[in-house]
């Protein structure tokens, strides 16, 4: 059980949270929707549920609810740049196949 | 896998179903696009990482198309085909431009309807169209970095724009493909991006010294809506003023004539803008010439001569200033706030004027270039739908009443037009018959007074209205407006507690012109359509007399009149009958009614005569004495 983050993507979040002013760390989930069956989600956090598991890496606070992290589980989250285009992206070890496009996965 | 954004809590999309919104500052001289991700509002750059695109358009060989650098790089060797400023004609028809002196920079083709069109090799163009190519190359850019499809786009425009120049904007942007969620006044956009919108009230100065034009608005925000009480300007004011005086310096300086070759003059404009932005953090710079076949010329100049040499424009500056705030007839102590928008403001000594001016500290911590496409960008991220329902700010009205069916066709008006939304109102309504136990209610939009005239938006019965005399039940119909338009129509019998209800979307399907015509319409038929409505409320007045009599002759009327009484009565209730439908004159209904009740008067006496004594009987006096 262990979630981590790149560098970079632990620069930014850290960036985001300060200039947002409040949110005690960033909430990553997974929803039952989309083409393949399930998408990630990104959210700033406010608050922790009791449920929620709670991890630390380089300084950035990441919050799963449980049922998350069954598909989370060490997942990796990297910031990167496209082109004109940057964003978060999730490096899942447990992704079996994703849709075309990349928004939702399998497991 | 497609790269991700943090979002609001709970906030998230499903997949393909982004929201995705930006915020386009359409500027005279430069324009940009800015939008809200991971939280903050920031100006998107293009490939070569430059924020800002000049709203120059180049219409070149073979219908290939130039937009911005690439444009503005052929101003000087292709000056015709280069379309620069086109938003000072944008909604302007050929009359209002020839009663205008101002020199533009372009060509204008003669002997057309009322629509200018800039003469270039690709034809005559529209403002609009040079406009929405500048869209249309924000929102590629914006597409690109988002990495999607933009769902809406909201566009500033200075708050003096009229209707039409609201509406060439909005014309653009569907030209570029946009869908405008809205179109926002600039000193408003501004406001927003500090934040401003929080505070409970206040009076917001937003002063914009831009390249080429200088405007002073002056808002009031009261209850998240801010209504704009003032502006004013000079249309000829801007950082391009500053640089020339700097010019005009230089030659003195140097001992040049006035008389200068193209590319001298080119030089000396150069040295004198680096200049200017040089001396906002220095003290005195040098400023060097390279001579054409001439020794290069080198001289110094201070901030302090800086200064005095532009004072002139600042005081003229606030001299618009201070007629705004009289036109807005308040003082410089009614200011709660002032904003800093335009890149001439980083002046340190425009700065110390207008806060000496409006003596406090001015709102200056974002890029004055950047501070208006960035609250545009906020409020597109709210209008997509991206914050927390409590966050929703709203500026928006409805475009038509709203309105529901009452007896005899008429409409009564629930919201009226322009209302801010969201809104609820409530009205209270009864039944007509004795012992109805439904009610249909049927909700509509426009401003005629007929219901044949409006809109039908919707239907729906409420029913199991306890049976009651005409008139006892109370039946309270709210009617609701949400942020994104949606209308819910609630009916409730308020003693019995059944209610039902509906949603509906009042601008379903309308398109402007069809809004704009329900207007006209309403104005046009405004003097008929009184007449129309005083006629039919007479005819309802007269069925409900009608239905009465019928009713109370049914019960009683053999037992209380003699038959000649009731042959009186008879005639007058034939002839308000007759009256009621040919329906012609709403005099002779009123008359009819008159009658009738005349003739019953000492009916209606008997029978409440009777209904006193039924209810005594069998009591005694005592019991009703107190």
């Amino acid at each position: 059980m262990s979630v981590s983050l790149t560098d970079s993507a632990a620069e930014r979040v850290k960036t985001f949270i300060e200039k947002r002013g409040k949110g005690v760390g960033v909430r990553l989930g997974v929803k039952t929707t989309g083409c393949s069956g399930m998408a990630y989600t990104i959210e700033f956090a406010d608050v922790i549920e009791d449920s929620d598991q709670v991890f630390e890496d380089q300084g950035v606070t990441v919050i799963i609810d449980p049922k998350s992290l069954l598909y989370l589980s060490g997942i990796e989250l990297d910031f990167t740049r496209e082109g004109l285009n940057e964003g978060f992206k999730f490096n899942n070890p447990n992704e079996k196949d994703r849709c075309g496009c990349g928004e939702s996965f399998t497991v | 896998m497609a790269l991700m954004q943090i979002s609001e809590p709970g906030m998230s999309t499903a997949p393909h179903q982004h929201r995705l919104a930006a915020g386009i500052d359409l500027g005279t001289t430069n324009s940009l696009v800015a939008s809200v991700r991971n939280g903050l509002a920031e100006p998107l750059a293009d490939q070569q990482g430059a924020v800002i695109l000049p709203s120059v358009v180049h219409f070149a060989e073979q219908d290939k198309v130039l937009v911005g650098m690439s444009a503005q790089a052929l101003a000087l060797s292709d000056p015709l085909n280069t379309i620069a400023s086109a938003k000072r004609v944008l909604g302007r028809s050929s009359q209002e431009l020839a009663a205008q002196t101002k020199y533009l920079p372009f060509e204008l083709e003669a002997g057309h309807d009322s629509v200018p069109r800039i003469r270039t090799r690709a034809g005559g163009k529209t403002a609009v169209e040079v406009s929405a190519q500048i869209l249309r190359c924000l929102r590629q850019r914006a597409e690109e970095t988002l990495g999607g499809e933009l769902t809406g786009v909201v566009i500033t425009v200075p708050a003096y724009f009229d209707d039409s120049q609201r509406q060439a904007t909005k014309d653009a942007a569907t030209l570029a493909g946009l869908n405008v969620f809205r179109l926002l006044n600039e000193p408003t956009a501004a406001a927003i991006a500090y934040g401003l919108d929080q505070a409970a009230e206040g009076v917001v100065v937003v002063y914009d010294l831009g390249g080429g034009t200088f405007d002073v608005s002056i808002l009031r925000l009261r209850r998240g809506v801010f209504e704009v009480l003032a502006t004013g300007g000079d249309s000829a004011l801007g950082g391009d003023d500053f640089d020339q005086v700097i010019v005009q310096w230089l030659m003195q300086e140097l001992k040049l004539d006035g008389d200068l070759e193209h590319q001298m003059m080119r030089q000396l404009m150069l040295q004198a803008r680096t200049a200017k932005e040089r001396l906002s953090d220095l003290e005195a710079v040098e400023i060097n010439i390279e001579g054409m076949g001439q020794e290069a010329l080198s001289c110094t100049l201070t901030r302090t001569q800086f200064d005095q040499l532009t004072q002139p424009l600042v005081k003229k500056s606030l001299v618009a200033c201070r007629r705004a705030l009289r036109d807005a007839d308040i003082t410089q102590e009614d200011v709660t706030e002032v904003v800093l928008v335009g890149g001439s403001t980083r002046v340190p000594a425009v700065r110390d004027a207008i806060e000496g001016f409006f003596e406090r500290t001015a709102q200056a911590d974002i890029d004055p270039d950047q501070v208006v496409a960035v609250g545009a960008a906020i409020q597109a991220d709210l209008l997509a739908g991206n914050k927390p329902d409590d966050e929703l700010l709203l500026l928006d009205v409805i475009p038509l009443s709203l309105g529901l069916e009452t007896m005899g066709g008429l409409v009564e008006k629930v919201i009226d037009r322009n209302t801010t939304i969201p809104v609820t109102r409530a009205q209270e309504f009864t039944t007509y018959k004795d012992g109805q136990t439904a009610m249909r209610i049927h909700v509509l939009q426009g401003e005629r007074e007929l219901v044949s005239d409006c809109r039908s938006l919707a239907h729906f019965d409420l029913t199991g209205i306890p049976p009651m005399v005409a008139g006892a039940a109370k039946i309270r119909v709210t009617f609701q407006v949400d942020a994104d338009g949606l209308l819910n129509v609630d009916a409730e019998e308020v003693n019995s507690g059944v209610r039902a209800q509906i949603e509906v979307k009042p601008s379903y399907g309308l398109s402007d012109n069809e809004i704009e015509k329900m207007l006209t319409d309403s104005i046009e038929y405004a003097e008929s359509d009184i007449k129309a409505r005083s006629l039919r409320e007479q005819q309802v007045e007269a069925d409900r007399v009608l239905e009465a009599l019928d009713t109370a002759l049914a019960k009683d009327g053999a037992e209380l009149l003699k038959p000649d009484e009731i042959e009186k009565i008879e005639q007058c209730r034939q002839q308000l009958a007759d009256a009621r439908a040919q329906a012609a004159n709403v005099d002779v209904i009123v008359a009819a009614i008159k009658a009738l009740e005349l003739a019953c008067e000492e009916y209606v006496a008997r029978r409440m005569n009777r209904s006193v004594q039924g209810m005594m009987q069998g009591h005694k006096i005592d019991e009703f004495n107190n």
